[in-house]
């Protein structure tokens, strides 16, 4: 079976600064991959490599299948992505939200409405439906982006920080509709500093400088790095000189 | 195509549910021709003269009459001391004085040299020129008029005619001036933020990585303000034509295309600005900054680019609503066709080219 994603020694460089340091690792397909790293790691840089909104230095990926050199407009089809920041028009209506995403996606109009009946309803959001984005409840806007960008049934879709400032029970409910989508054949690539979701990952790669620190399912990493929390893990691999007492 | 259509939808969602910034685009073009039209005007009208007549005669009293005949003037008081007209000026009451002397019957019978002293208020040195050279004309005619059938000693008169606006009207400036800085306020300003707006929520990105061509995102998010631009075009051209009465002497389509081409001119210089940065308030300040103020200022709209010092008059020219200034005015009061305004076109059309061409270089960078 060919992987989601693969990527080898994927290099990022901003003039003297190198962002991502060749990094090299596999997706298999259906698999929730966890991309953690501290604030300016290279999480976002690598991501957007691979999405198709940056272009690598050196190196080797290709994303469903394509070369994140030269077929970027095909691996754009074929992903679906949400933004650290909100990826929902405010001042649109959720349904016309659902109704401009659709479209720039080029589903048929029959479909769109579909989607609109079947989304709405499955969020149980049908009062909101004709409302603002901007007058409705934060936790709702996030579930509502992850939808929306996972409208077109995509093959991977890119999270960035999807959770960010949001309640613990919606962040429940919200990686509940991620589980939800990787059950469905989705692959799921998703960066995060809250340690406890990647507890939720199949496999988690934590990135430290630009490089891949570690790569492995969190039960082996934890077991490795002798360690009882994902956090622990974490903290020894940006702190090393900090051993724990 | 589709996508497309999705797309320019979405736009007119924004433009439409923002409903103040909407009222103050279409409302501000009708606001600024008719304040620039009615109120800020450099045509004198019912100015307040006060007259000293010291001759008293028959020749005083016409020449009196052929200024309040003229309209520009208004017979605000008859003095009757020199003392009287430092005190009327001090208190505001007048613009001007005029004193005939004692001599002045007598001397003009004679055909003598004589003075008439015409005094102006300078705190206000445009209206004070203004002021005294509709008079001297006024004056002077009616001199020669009383000399003619005389052997007048020789003299030469000129005669002046105003061509394509006889009348001085100052709308017909306006009009033009005005119509540029609303096609640049919309075009330029309104699409800057428009797009730094989609940066700044985020929503830039995820359009990115979505099939949308990153050209056909731009082309799409300014389509809605050409739009928007043309129909403020119709407006204050209406506006300038039924209550201003300025004439439109060239051809219609020429007009049209002419002002298409300075709003493609402003898009591009507003998409540029966009590609430079990364919030809103930025996007306006410098289109305020840099669009605006040489729009008004440089482009020869109020102060004419011929009186200004020379290295302002050499930055005028790479503002490009210099260039679509002189071709309204000559399509417009001239009448002048394609064959006169195509060295003007040509300098707006390179520009809009450079412009387009570094903004598609910055977008680019941005991407790597």
């Amino acid at each position: 079976m060919v992987p989601a994603i693969t990527a080898e020694k994927l290099t990022k460089k901003f003039g003297d600064f190198t962002a991502v340091n060749q990094i090299t690792f596999e997706v298999q397909k259906g698999e929730i991959f966890g991309f953690l790293g501290a604030n300016g790691a290279g999480k976002t840089t690598a991501m957007r490599m691979l999405n198709g909104l940056s272009r690598p230095t050196s190196g080797q990926a290709s994303v469903a299948g394509f070369d994140v050199y030269r077929e970027t407009e095909k691996i754009k089809k074929h992903i679906g992505y949400m933004s650290q920041k909100f990826s929902l028009y405010e001042d649109l209506t959720v349904r016309e939200n659902i109704q401009f995403y659709g479209g720039i996606y080029g589903l048929p109009g029959r479909e769109i409405r579909h989607q609109i009946k079947e989304l709405i309803g499955g969020l149980g959001m049908q009062e909101y439906a004709n409302t603002l984005v901007k007058a409705i409840p934060l936790g709702w806007k996030q579930k509502l982006s992850f939808s929306i960008a996972i409208m077109h049934r995509p093959e991977i879709v890119f999270l960035d920080e999807p959770t960010g400032g949001v309640d613990p029970i919606t962040r429940r409910q919200f990686w509940e509709m991620i589980y939800k989508a990787a059950s469905e054949g989705m692959t799921i690539f998703v960066t995060t500093h809250y340690m406890d979701e990647s507890e939720y990952c199949g496999r988690v790669s934590i990135m430290v400088d630009g490089r891949i620190a570690a790569l492995d399912t969190p039960r082996a990493l934890k077991e490795q790095f002798g360690a009882s929390s994902m956090n622990d893990v974490f903290l020894q691999l940006t702190r090393p000189n900090q051993k724990e007492s | 195509m589709k996508q497309f259509g999705i797309f320019i939808r979405k736009e007119l969602y924004h433009i439409f549910r923002d409903r103040r910034t909407l009222l103050i685009l279409l409302g501000m073009p009708i606001v600024l021709v008719l304040l620039f039209g009615f109120a800020i005007t450099n045509e004198i009208d019912n100015a307040r003269i006060a007259v000293l007549d010291q001759s008293k005669g028959e020749m005083s009293q016409e020449l009196t009459q052929r200024l309040v005949a003229s309209g520009y003037f208004l017979i605000d008081e008859n003095l009757w001391e020199v003392a009287e007209i430092e005190q009327h000026f001090r208190e505001g009451k007048t613009k001007m004085a005029i004193v005939f002397p004692p001599e002045l019957q007598e001397n003009l019978r004679r055909n003598l040299p004589t003075q008439i002293q015409l005094i102006a208020d300078a705190t206000d040195p445009n209206t004070a020129t203004t002021l005294i050279n509709y008079a001297s004309a006024i004056i002077g005619q009616y001199i020669q008029e009383q000399a003619r059938g005389q052997a007048a000693p020789m003299q030469i008169t000129t005669e002046v005619k105003m061509l394509y606006n006889p009348r001085l009207k100052s709308v017909f400036m306006f009009v033009p001036g005005v119509m540029t800085v609303i096609l640049m306020l919309v075009s330029a300003m309104m699409t800057s933020i428009a797009i730094t707006r989609e940066k700044e929520i985020g929503t830039m990105e995820v359009l990115l990585a979505s099939p949308l061509r990153p050209a056909m995102i731009i082309i799409g998010k300014v389509i809605p303000y050409i739009l928007l631009a043309l129909a403020n075009t119709v407006v204050i051209l209406m506006l300038g034509t039924f209550v201003f009465g300025m004439p439109i002497k060239g051809s219609l389509l020429l007009l049209a295309l002419e002002c298409l081409l300075f709003v493609i001119t402003s898009l591009a210089l507003g998409i540029l600005i966009s590609t430079r940065t990364e919030s809103q308030q930025v996007a306006m300040l410098i289109s305020l900054m840099m669009l605006m103020l040489p729009t008004i200022l440089l482009s020869g709209f109020i102060f004419p680019i011929e009186s200004m010092p020379l290295a302002l008059q050499v930055i005028s020219n790479i503002i490009p609503a210099k260039w679509f200034i002189i071709i309204l005015k000559n399509v417009m009061l001239k009448g002048t066709g394609m064959e006169f305004v195509w060295k003007e076109s040509l300098i707006l059309g390179g520009m809009a080219l450079f412009f387009i061409g570094a903004s598609v270089r910055n977008f680019k960078i941005r991407l790597e």
